[in-house]
């Protein structure tokens, strides 16, 4: 009896944490992330690594049947699919952390291509600047327009919030349509792209050239990562979750949800912007085009495919939503009918997205972990004592 | 009993959330329990409450209330420190809420002394939540005004109030679903938090000391509720008992003056509530003024140092247990009219 005990007080609370590490719910790649939980630090980083260094390589390998060639150039896909990635994780910032539907997060995308365009194209008679600058001040610039927008309208909730910046998208399209400024249709070519010559004499950020590109996308993707996880695990994270659960309740506990949701849409509109300079450096053109209802809505889908309030999803969503017309191309022109099949499939079976993990809200969650394990083996441990203690007491008299 | 008359009065129509007036998509919590709440129509007015109770059960109400003035008498041993700074730590004057035609609070006035627990008793739709919500900034007054600490809080926004030290429980939980009980815990902690979004993206250093500090009283909370083996379990999946618990624990994370429980016990069993009185009984002992609507006499008759009655939105009676039991207004309120027999 006793030599079993410690062995049950430690198996009780394994298996109640590894029920816990499951947010409780079954999950598609649920045993990977328990399996990720139980992991030491230098393990996950060591994953992490072999991880980056397989996306880095990706373009490169240009892997049988996951390539898009013959009709697509597969570097620039991988490149596309980037952007896609991160316009995702911008946006899960919005509607997946904050809970708040945003339907025109094009409008975004769109002004940070112009702002690439207006201060890089030779056809733009504003002050020249070098092309890398454009992609901090893209962001700079969006994030201005994202308070402008949310600021008269992040006291609408719900339905009305989704109207408004719906509308907002458009606005943002018809202005670079009737702006001379804008060039509407003729658009801006020759936008500019990061320096650096080849051997060859053409630039190492060559339109035809992706991979360049590509490397470039992934990198600011894993910097934005970086960042939005810092706040994803702190104050900001936690208050956006609450806003998402129940506004009332979270003003109440104290959250200034106004100033929040202005963080959250402003943050969201920061990287949607980055996204555009980067979109717009790469296809080296810009006009009024691509900045459709169309392609907002794709990039919602990409967001809720994903798992809506999981940045790993966001990625998975964006880059698939990208890369299907690109693959299959015979299929591209139906695309929005089986991206809404899709979603309708998934709303249907798997209502949490492809990836559904649980948001991580704490900085200290491990220490939060080892202390509950501390109650449990505590509890397990007491009540093992009892138990024994009337075991004996029982013994006693019939002796 | 008072068993039966509880379960009865859980039934609020979420279309007419007590809580917070229509936002009912946003309840995020669909327990056991709070399948009861949905299945039953409204039942606006007292006078709806068909079970008025006979003389029995008017004999053993008072009968169940009188065996806890020895309750009460334990916990009053505490209350030196009442006396001791016992000013007015809230005033409600001449409060009222009109909803359109409704008067849901009319010219309400009363006032909560430090360190004290204060019971808001009223039958169904007196209005107690909507007192509530009146102070905590939900809704605005239409006249009168809300005093912490003699500074007027009426018209704050609602987390300016929470800071200021008024926080608060729902009658219908409403904990964050998707969150940990710990982070529902730690949400509350953020009230006094001030690391925001440059603080957050950087790390800084007040970052580092508030999130570790944040566990640490995060736990130590949800250990002084009495659910910190759950610390890391989505509070959806809570039971319902450690819900209710939570909601405490996250109330008491903001650090308040004032802790306002609005029914905590609903849908408890005796035993749970008798756990839940030592448990209002320490958070008193701890320093904090209480603000209690239950309507479980035994409890309320228990462990509340004064009582403010409220029927058809206006006060009726204020004082002290003794006071407000032998109230005859108090007592035709919840017993019916004595006319309504003689009809
Ligand atoms: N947002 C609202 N809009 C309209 N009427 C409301 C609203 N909130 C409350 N009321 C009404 O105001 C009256 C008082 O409601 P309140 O919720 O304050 O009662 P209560 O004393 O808390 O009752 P209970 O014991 O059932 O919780 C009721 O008639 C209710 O229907
Ligand atoms: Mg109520």
């Amino acid at each position: 009896m006793s030599e079993q005990t410690p062995v049950r007080t430690t198996r009780a609370v394994q298996l109640t944490e590894s029920r816990e590490a499951l947010g409780g719910r079954k999950q598609f790649l649920g045993g990977w992330r328990r399996r990720w939980n139980r992991m030491a630090r230098w393990q996950q980083w060591l994953f992490l690594i072999i991880v980056l260094a397989a996306v880095y390589y990706l373009p490169v390998a240009n892997p049988w049947l996951i390539t898009t060639e013959p009709g697509n150039d597969f570097p620039i896909a991988c490149f596309q699919m980037a952007v896609y990635a991160l316009v995702a994780v911008g946006l899960n910032v919005v509607v997946g952390f904050a809970g708040l539907l945003d339907l025109g997060y094009i409008a975004f995308f769109a002004i940070g291509s112009y702002t690439a365009a207006f201060f890089t194209s030779p056809d733009s008679s504003l002050i020249h600047i070098p092309y890398l600058w454009t992609l901090p001040l893209a962001l700079g610039i969006a994030m201005l327009f994202g308070v402008a927008l949310g600021l008269p309208t992040l006291r609408l909730r719900g339905d009305y919030l989704a109207i408004v910046t719906l509308g907002f998208g458009e606005i943002i399209r018809i202005l670079a349509t009737i702006i001379p400024a804008a060039r509407g249709q003729v658009g801006f070519k020759e936008v500019g792209h990061p320096p650096g010559t080849a051997s060859d004499g053409q630039p190492i950020f060559s339109v035809s050239n992706g991979v360049p590109w590509y490397w470039l996308a992934v990198t600011v993707i894993i910097v934005i990562l970086l960042l939005v996880g810092n706040l994803e695990r702190s104050r900001v994270g936690r208050a956006w979750i609450a806003i998402r659960e129940d506004e009332d309740a979270a003003e109440i506990m104290g959250v200034p949800t106004f100033k929040f949701k202005l963080w959250a849409f402003a943050i969201g509109a920061g990287v949607g912007g980055l996204s555009g300079a980067l979109f717009a450096g790469q296809v080296g053109f810009v006009n009024n085009q691509k900045f459709d209802v169309a392609t907002s809505m794709l990039f919602v889908a990409a967001v809720v495919l994903g798992g809506s309030g999981n940045k790993v999803g966001a990625i998975l969503g964006g880059a698939i939503v990208a890369y299907i017309p690109l693959r299959f191309t015979a299929i591209a022109d139906y695309k929005y009918l089986i991206f809404g099949i899709i979603l309708i499939v998934l709303m249907i079976f798997r209502p949490q997205g492809l990836v559904a993990a649980k948001a991580h809200l704490l900085t200290y969650s491990r220490l939060a972990l080892d202390k509950v394990s501390e109650f449990r083996a505590a509890r397990v441990a007491s009540e093992q004592e009892k138990a024994a203690a009337a075991e004996a007491a029982k013994g006693v008299p019939n002796e | 009993m008072s068993e039966p008359r509880d379960e009865k009065r859980e039934r609020v129509p979420v279309e007419n959330d007590p809580n917070l007036g229509a936002v009912p998509e946003s309840v995020p919590n669909e327990g056991p329990a709070d399948a009861d709440l949905t299945d039953i129509g409204p039942d606006p007015t007292p006078e709806a409450d068909t079970d008025v109770p006979d003389e029995a059960e008017l004999a053993e109400v008072l009968a169940e209330a009188g065996i806890d003035e020895e309750v009460a008498e334990a916990a009053a041993s505490e209350r030196e420190i009442a006396v001791e700074v016992g000013e007015k730590i809230i005033e409600v004057k001449a409060v009222t809420v009109k909803f359109g035609g409704l008067t849901a609070l009319d010219d309400v006035t009363f006032h909560i002394n430090r360190g004290e627990i204060l019971g808001l008793i009223g039958p169904n739709g007196a209005g107690k939540t909507t007192a509530f919500n009146a102070m905590t900034g939900v809704y605005k007054p239409t006249s009168g005004d809300v005093l912490l600490e003699g500074k007027s809080i009426k018209g704050k926004k609602q987390h300016r109030i929470t800071r200021a030290g008024l926080a608060r429980t729902f009658q219908n939980i409403r904990l964050f679903g998707e969150m940990t009980a710990l982070e529902n815990v730690v949400v509350g902690l953020d009230a006094r938090h001030k690391t925001s979004v440059p603080g957050a993206l950087v790390r800084s250093p007040r970052h580092y000391r508030e999130e570790k500090s944040a566990v640490e009283r995060g736990i130590a909370l949800l250990e002084f509720v009495g659910i910190a083996e759950s610390a890391n379990t989505l509070s959806r999946h809570l039971p319902y008992g450690s819900q209710r618990r939570l909601e405490i624990a996250r109330a008491l994370a903001t650090d308040p003056k004032v802790l306002c429980l609005d029914e905590p016990a609903a849908g408890f069993n005796p035993a749970e509530k008798d756990q839940l009185m030592d448990l209002i009984r320490t958070i008193r002992a701890d320093g904090y003024t209480v603000l209690l609507i239950e309507h479980d006499m035994r409890l309320v008759m228990g462990v509340c140092d004064r009582i403010v009655v409220l029927e058809f939105g206006k006060k009726i009676a204020d004082g002290s247990p003794a006071e407000v039991r032998a109230d005859q207004r108090v007592i035709s309120a919840y017993l019916g009219e004595p006319d309504d027999d003689a009809a």
